[in-house]
Order: C-alpha cells, then sequence, then structure tokens
C-alpha cells in the first residue's frame, strides 16, 4: 500500500487519540467536566457514566418541542440563515466598492484610512450600537455580521484591481474599450481570484462573529444553544456544540475554497 | 505620393518636480509611406519606446503632431495596432479568444460566421491552428508573440507598431518570428514600424532604419535606406554588398559616432 496515503490516515488518528487522552486527564482534575465517553453518549445517545438512559443532541437533530425548544440542526440553521444574509450584503456592497478603490486614486486617498480604523473593531463592539439601532435579534445579528465581514471582501477587491497588469490596459486602450467592457473583460477576470480570497476570509470571519453575536442577543442559534447549555449546567452540550462550530465552519471553507478555485483562471477552471 | 503617416517636430519632455523638464525626444520629423517597413534602432534610453508610445497614442508628445491619412493622432485607436514585447495576451483567453476579442470588438458588423473564418484565418496565417484552444501560459514565448501578431493584424489596422517585438525572445525563435512576420508582409502590404536594438533585425526587415541619438533630446540621427531585393533570404544576404554597406553603417552611428558609455 502506498506509504504516503498511510501516514496521511494514520498520524491524523494518532493526534485525535492524544487529543482525547489530554482531554480525559482534563475531566479527572476539573470537577465536573465531562468525559469524553459521556460526551459521545450525550451526543448520540446511550447510557452515561451514573447510568442513565439519554437521548443525544445528534441522535434527533431535527425535532421541534415548541418556539423555544428545537434540535440542533434548527440552530444550525439559523446560524447559517443570518451568517449568509449577513455575508451576501458584505459582497454586494464590498465588491462594487472594492472596484471604485481600486481603480480610483481619490476613492483610495478619501476612504483608505476609514477602513484601516474600521477594520480592526471587534464585533461585540459594535453589537450594543447595532442592537440599539435596530432593536430586533435578527437584524443585529446580520447587520454586525456584514460591518465585521465587508473589510476583507473591499480591501481584496481593490488589491485585485490594482494588480490588473499594465499592459493588458494597453490592450484596452488601442481597442478603445469603453469603461464598462473594461470592467467586465479586464478587471474581474483578474481580480476574480482576489475578490474570492476577500470572501474567504469574509466568511471566516462571519462564521467567528456569529456564535459570538448570538450569545449576546439570544433567541435561536448555535451561539445561544451553546450559552444556553451553559446556563442549564449541561457541560457536555458545550463541547459539542464547539466541535459543531468547528466541523461547519471547515465545511463553509472548504466549500468557498472549490467555488474560489472554479472561477480561478490561474487553477484551470474555465468559465466558458 | 501622398504622405500617409508623418511625425511633425515631436518633442516629449517630462516633468520633474523642483527641477527642469526632462527632454526625452526632441524635434522628430519624419514621414513614412504607405506599405513601408521602418525600423527604429538606438541605444537603451534614446526614447524610441516613448517615439512609438506617442505614435500609438498610448503616450502624449508634447509638442508637434502625429498625422495619420490626414487626421491627427489624438489618443489610442485600433487603426494604430500594437505587438507588445511582452505579447500582452490575456491569460484567461485562449489563443483564438485572444484574437476573436479583439476582432469582435473593432468589427461588430460581422456576423458569426465572418467572425469565425476571420479570426481563423488569421490564427492559420501564424500557423497556430494546433494551438488555438491553448491558454497562453501552455504554448512557448515565440508562439505567443505570434498570437501577438496575429491579433494585431486581425483588425486590419493602417499601422502595425511593434515594440521590440522579438527582444525577448532566443536568437534562434527570434529568427523563425522574423521570416513569419516577412512572409506574412509579403501577402497582406501593411505599413510596420519595428522598434529594435539588434542590428541584423533591422537590416532584415526594413525598407529603412531611423537611427536615434543617445538621449537625453534624443533625435534622429542618421536614415539608412535598405536597398535590398524581396523575398530577402537571411543566409544569402550575408555576403551581398548592400547588406554589408547597410550593416557597417549603423554599426559605426551606434558604436563610433554614438557609441554609449556604460554607467
Amino acid at each position: 500500500m502506498n506509504s504516503e496515503l498511510l501516514k496521511k490516515l494514520f498520524l491524523p488518528v494518532l493526534v485525535f487519540m492524544i487529543i482525547i487522552q489530554v482531554w480525559a486527564t482534563i475531566a479527572t482534575l476539573v470537577e465536573e467536566f465531562p468525559t469524553p465517553a459521556d460526551t459521545y453518549v450525550a451526543a448520540f445517545g446511550g447510557v452515561n457514566s451514573l447510568g442513565d438512559e439519554v437521548e443525544g443532541v445528534l441522535s434527533d437533530p431535527f425535532y421541534i418541542e415548541n418556539q423555544d425548544s428545537k434540535g440542533i440542526f434548527w440552530q444550525i440553521l439559523a446560524s447559517l440563515q443570518r451568517v449568509f444574509a449577513g455575508f451576501g450584503l458584505a459582497i454586494l456592497v464590498g465588491v462594487p466598492f472594492g472596484l471604485m478603490l481600486g481603480m480610483s486614486k481619490m476613492a483610495h486617498y478619501a476612504f483608505d484610512p476609514f477602513i484601516q480604523i474600521f477594520k480592526p473593531i471587534s464585533p461585540l463592539a459594535w453589537l450594543p450600537l447595532l442592537l440599539f439601532i435596530f432593536q430586533d435579534i435578527n437584524m443585529t445579528a446580520i447587520s454586525t455580521i456584514f460591518i465585521t465581514s465587508i473589510w476583507p471582501i473591499i480591501i481584496n477587491t481593490a488589491l485585485g484591481v490594482k494588480s490588473v497588469n499594465k499592459d493588458y490596459l494597453n490592450v484596452a486602450k488601442v481597442l478603445q474599450f469603453t469603461p464598462m467592457e473594461k470592467i467586465t473583460k479586464i478587471i474581474l477576470p483578474v481580480s476574480i481570484p482576489y475578490i474570492f480570497t476577500g470572501m474567504r476570509l469574509s466568511l471566516g470571519i462571519a462564521w467567528l462573529v456569529i456564535v459570538a453575536a448570538e450569545m449576546l442577543t439570544g433567541g435561536i442559534g448555535i451561539g445561544f444553544w451553546i450559552w444556553d447549555e451553559y446556563n442549564n449546567l449541561n457541560y457536555h452540550n458545550i463541547i459539542i456544540g464547539i466541535i459543531i462550530v468547528g466541523v461547519v465552519g471547515y465545511i463553509l471553507d472548504l466549500i468557498m475554497g472549490k467555488i474560489a478555485d472554479y472561477f480561478d483562471y490561474r487553477k484551470k477552471g474555465r468559465v466558458s | 505620393m501622398s504622405k500617409f503617416l508623418s511625425l511633425e517636430g515631436i518633442e516629449k519632455r517630462f516633468p520633474i518636480p523642483g527641477k527642469e523638464d526632462y527632454i526625452a525626444v526632441t524635434d522628430v520629423s519624419l514621414e513614412i509611406k504607405k506599405n513601408e517597413i521602418i525600423s527604429i534602432i538606438g541605444h537603451s534610453g534614446c526614447g524610441k519606446s516613448t517615439l512609438l508610445n506617442m505614435i500609438s497614442g498610448l503616450d502624449a508628445q508634447t509638442e508637434g503632431a502625429i498625422v495619420l491619412e490626414n487626421k491627427h493622432v489624438q489618443g489610442p485607436g485600433p487603426e494604430r495596432a500594437v505587438v507588445f514585447q511582452n505579447h500582452s495576451l490575456l491569460p484567461w483567453l485562449t489563443v483564438y479568444q485572444n484574437i476573436e476579442m479583439a476582432v469582435k470588438k473593432v468589427m461588430p458588423e460581422l456576423t458569426t460566421k465572418e467572425l469565425k473564418e476571420r479570426v481563423e484565418k488569421f490564427v492559420s496565417m501564424v500557423n497556430l491552428e494546433h494551438a488555438k484552444d491553448k491558454l497562453p501560459d501552455e504554448i512557448s514565448g515565440g508562439m505567443k508573440q505570434r498570437v501577438g501578431i496575429a491579433r494585431a493584424l486581425a483588425i486590419k489596422p493602417k499601422v502595425l507598431l511593434m515594440d521590440e517585438p522579438f527582444g525577448a525572445l532566443d536568437s534562434l525563435t527570434r529568427a523563425n518570428l522574423q521570416e513569419h512576420l516577412m512572409r506574412i508582409q509579403e501577402s497582406v502590404q501593411n505599413t510596420v514600424i519595428i522598434i529594435t536594438h539588434d542590428i541584423d533585425e533591422a537590416v532584415l526587415l526594413s525598407d529603412r532604419v531611423i537611427m536615434m541619438t543617445n538621449g537625453p533630446e534624443a533625435t534622429i540621427g542618421e536614415i539608412l535606406e535598405v536597398k535590398l531585393p524581396r523575398p530577402r533570404d537571411r543566409v544569402a544576404l550575408q555576403s551581398h554588398p548592400e547588406y554589408i554597406r547597410c550593416r557597417e553603417a549603423i554599426l559605426s552611428f551606434l558604436y563610433e559616432k554614438f557609441a554609449k558609455e556604460d554607467e
């Protein structure tokens, strides 16, 4: 068998076992800290160390008992909806804005200082202000995501526009392209890989932000769920929540990466 | 013969903050006949590329006028097609699409069928039928430059401007492309201006060689008529007295009258 493949499979398993071992050690040191075994039972159902029969969080993720008690699937879905609403808005505004910034020196001079100041502001700093403005959980979460995830899109789009080779623009000049043709036929094809890099970063930020935002706003969503389980003293569910957040984030990044590759001419994902 | 393309007292100054303007090129006057091939030769820094950029309209002259068929040149346009030194093909389009894009823009009146025929005609003119669906990164430097030439010719320019078109290529590929260019020129008569620093290339290709003095304030030093019959054969030419005379004239201009010290 291919030894490289063997290493690829074997090494992660080894690291996984070490993580479980470290976790088990922490569980013996910290009182009431859930053991890996109990957490597994809490996730998939079975009999825990106290001898109780329990329903797993993941054994019925689709249940709806009432408005305040829904399965984990609905929590994740609610979070994803907010993430994509905020992320979508950030793309709609960020890409044209970035194009303008990259094409016009004046616009760059005018806006760059403010972008640099707004960019490092933590989503948690925006949250109270936005909550005050909208007085609505969904709007607050979506606008927080929008305002924190738009910066990488703007910055990378502008970078993409600036990376356009001057010779390509000379070709456009000789052929007398209109400004619109210049954007669609020269600037966008060059910038698309950069725009997607920005979008990928942005989606990562959006997923980070949602968990924190939902903890503060409450209602529904994976972030709220984790906080709720803390209040209910269900510590094993916090760990399950953390793992779910990680896995969903990884899947989002994977999908975004595939889409980015598809539109990147350098990777031969040719559109036409 | 009536005037085709004329440069009248061209000067190019670049402003330097706090200092006097840098005069790159001054007092360049030249008349170019229809279907003439001229090369402009000179040491680096003699402003020959600047001169070409002014003819293409990508750069504006500070003084003087450029007149093509009784019309003042203002800004770039497809009637003055440029073959750039680094080919400037769009890397996300195939060979075919690169040429198609240009033809489509300049000749919007063509039907789909006519467009396809025209693009294919120019693809085959530079012998690239086998590579027409390849991306620029998948073909060699010489092939890319052939696509660049095909793209420029396909839009039916009045003047073909070539900025050190073969400068980045090895000498064998360069010779091959020179042959291509001469063969194409025989079938499609064109007015061509070539910027070069290669003496053999200048003599082989041109009807006239324009020799530029060194910058700053570079201008036309001498103009040499190359009275060699066409078609020209590079091997046979080596012993031709006219070829030898031309080569010597350029050599003495570049290395005796206007020798350039290394800085």
